[in-house]
């Protein structure tokens, strides 16, 4: 389905809940979308249903973008997608799980009724992937977990979270690159910058990245923390 | 060599045309509120419209030009005076070593801009030199500007009286006509032209009806990222979870509490709350110029009549400077 939003946004729409198949439909179309240099585009937006695309008027369009972009996309959309097709890297983040680090890893435990132990596995021990950026700079939304990590978030959003902390609710994670309120579960902190202008590439993370969590001791944390600064 | 920051005024941050493409690494757009004023004093100095321009908020900024340099304004009145003199608003001036420019308090709009002919130096950061206030990057050291800040210009003139003397007869014999686009009874329309969301036929009947009648107010804690509007409460007619996608500069957001959110030049790429409708791209240029306690009214179009009229301010301000270009072109080589 392709919508609008406003004169200078088109939207695909690729499904109507969060999936892994329609999220990774969602990166291929996104990355092929880049691809293309079409004209008059100027930011190609994935999330977890829908690529956005924000562009500038343009001859090309011929006055109407919206069947511009579904002629040129035609061929793009409704093609069956594997993970393979997604050009990505494989990152690693390391996380402390420990309970400073993680304020609300016992809450979680307790709503998915099983250990911190068990909490912390299903996090580290299988690949996931950043579907989406958006809210901060650099502040990846990555998933999708099992149910275990299905846990809504919190009714009241905390003002302000440490940087780097590593929050859950409904079966993803986001973390957040600098001290900013948040609604979400945190069970751990990552002491690695997600934005920093000073790198060549600010961003740690681009959409359909996949990530492997990696659970480190808080002495381990410092260290690396010292490091980057 | 530059300007000298006496007074920084409520809020002044350089703006260009907004960073673009970084949205997907959840970076804001930021940009020029009011991108039309922006432009224009760009032309009316024979610059590029992406150059940064200072944006100055509601009480503009003291400031010492510490070289010599082609100046103009464009947006709201603020009471301008070089070195005393009153300053027209979309003139070029020549403004000398040492003069000093006041902005005082608003008289129409909220948003000023000061060009520079050949621009501000400036880094850029992520193709942009525009400021982005919350995350502290762009512009001048990421900031709004401060008393004593002294920000260097591109290319200032030559310090040389007699060809300063020159170029500033040659501009002021230069008649600038001001294209119906682009003067103020059509900028300060009351109606501000919307596109109906997909979401439109979600809203009760009521909600969508107050939408078109009602005059908004805009409330206090409206800036940059956003304008919250007060009036009746809107509602979906059936509560529905949103998942986060992308949002744009104009979309009209609803939150629970019902009350609207106009998404500014500083909003976050997506959000996960209901729209209801998002502003037409050409009449963002009037909203931007509008502050805390006015009020809005919303008129529907529809998409080819929204590009339709964005092509034509776009071409009122290619036109603009047009009867400038030969003094440009005549003096430009003598001091580049």
């Amino acid at each position: 389905m392709i919508r609008t939003q406003g004169d200078r946004c088109v939207i695909f729409e690729l499904g109507d809940h969060i999936d892994a198949n329609t999220g990774l439909k969602c990166l291929h179309l996104a990355q092929q979308i880049r691809r293309a240099n079409l004209r008059g585009v100027t930011d190609v937006i994935p999330s977890f249903i829908t690529v956005a695309i924000q562009f500038e008027p343009h001859p090309d369009h011929g006055g109407n973008p919206t069947e511009y972009f579904k002629e040129v996309t035609r061929s793009l959309i409704d093609q069956p997608v594997d993970s393979s097709l997604i050009e990505s890297r494989i990152i690693d983040i390391p996380v402390c799980y420990e309970a400073e680090f993680g304020i609300d890893l016992d809450f979680v435990a307790q709503t998915a009724k099983c250990s911190v132990e068990d909490i912390i596995r299903e996090h580290t021990e299988s690949l996931s992937r950043v579907y989406m950026l958006g809210f901060a700079p650099g502040q990846p939304y990555i998933g999708i977990h099992g149910e275990r990590l299905n846990i809504p978030r919190r009714s009241t959003p905390r003002t302000a979270l440490p940087q780097g902390s590593v929050a859950i609710a409904n079966r993803q994670t986001v973390i957040y690159p600098n001290i900013l309120p948040g609604g979400w579960h945190v069970i751990g902190t990552t002491p690695i910058a997600l934005f920093d202008l000073h790198r060549a590439q600010p961003s740690l993370l681009e959409p359909g990245d996949q990530v492997r969590f990696v659970s480190i001791s808080s002495e381990h944390f410092k260290s690396i923390q010292n490091s980057e600064t | 060599m530059g300007i000298l920051i006496h007074k920084p005024g409520l809020l002044s941050s350089f703006q260009d045309l907004g960073r673009f493409g970084f949205q997907y690494l959840g970076v804001s757009v930021t940009g020029a509120m009011d991108a039309l004023a922006h432009q224009m004093a760009n032309r009316i100095v024979g610059n590029r419209t992406d150059l940064a321009t200072l944006e100055m908020t509601l009480i503009g900024p003291q400031l010492t030009l510490t070289a010599p340099c082609c100046i103009a304004l464009s947006g709201a009145d603020m009471q301008a005076t070089l070195d005393g003199l009153p300053m027209a608003l979309n003139r070029p001036y020549i403004a000398r070593r040492g003069q000093t420019l006041k902005l005082m308090s608003f008289v129409t709009g909220a948003r000023t801009y000061l060009a520079v002919m050949g621009g501000f130096a400036l880094d850029t950061v992520m193709n942009s030199q525009s400021t982005y206030l919350r995350s502290g990057m762009g512009g001048w050291q990421g900031r709004a500007l401060k008393k004593d800040d002294e920000i260097p210009l591109q290319t200032p003139l030559p310090d040389n009286e007699t060809l300063l003397k020159k170029i500033e007869a040659a501009c002021w014999q230069v008649q600038l006509y001001l294209p119906l686009a682009l003067q103020l009874p059509n900028l300060n329309r009351e109606s501000v032209r919307v596109i109906a969301s997909d979401q439109w036929p979600a809203f009760t009947a009521d909600s969508l009806d107050h939408f078109l009648s009602n005059p908004w107010r805009i409330s206090r804690d409206s800036e940059r990222m956003g304008y919250r509007l007060e009036g009746p409460k809107l509602a979906l007619s059936q509560p529905k979870q949103m998942l986060s996608e992308v949002t744009s500069f104009g979309t009209i957001q609803v939150p629970v509490d019902g009350q609207p959110i106009i998404l500014m030049a500083d909003h976050q790429s997506t959000g996960g709350y209901p729209k209801i409708a998002t502003v037409a791209q050409v009449d963002l240029p009037t909203l931007a110029q509008r502050k805390p306690g006015d009020t809005v009214r919303f008129k529907l179009i529809d998409m080819a009549e929204a590009q339709r009229l964005d092509q034509l301010q776009q071409a009122a301000i290619n036109h603009l400077a047009q009867p400038l270009e030969p003094v440009f072109k005549t003096f430009r080589p003598t001091f580049n």
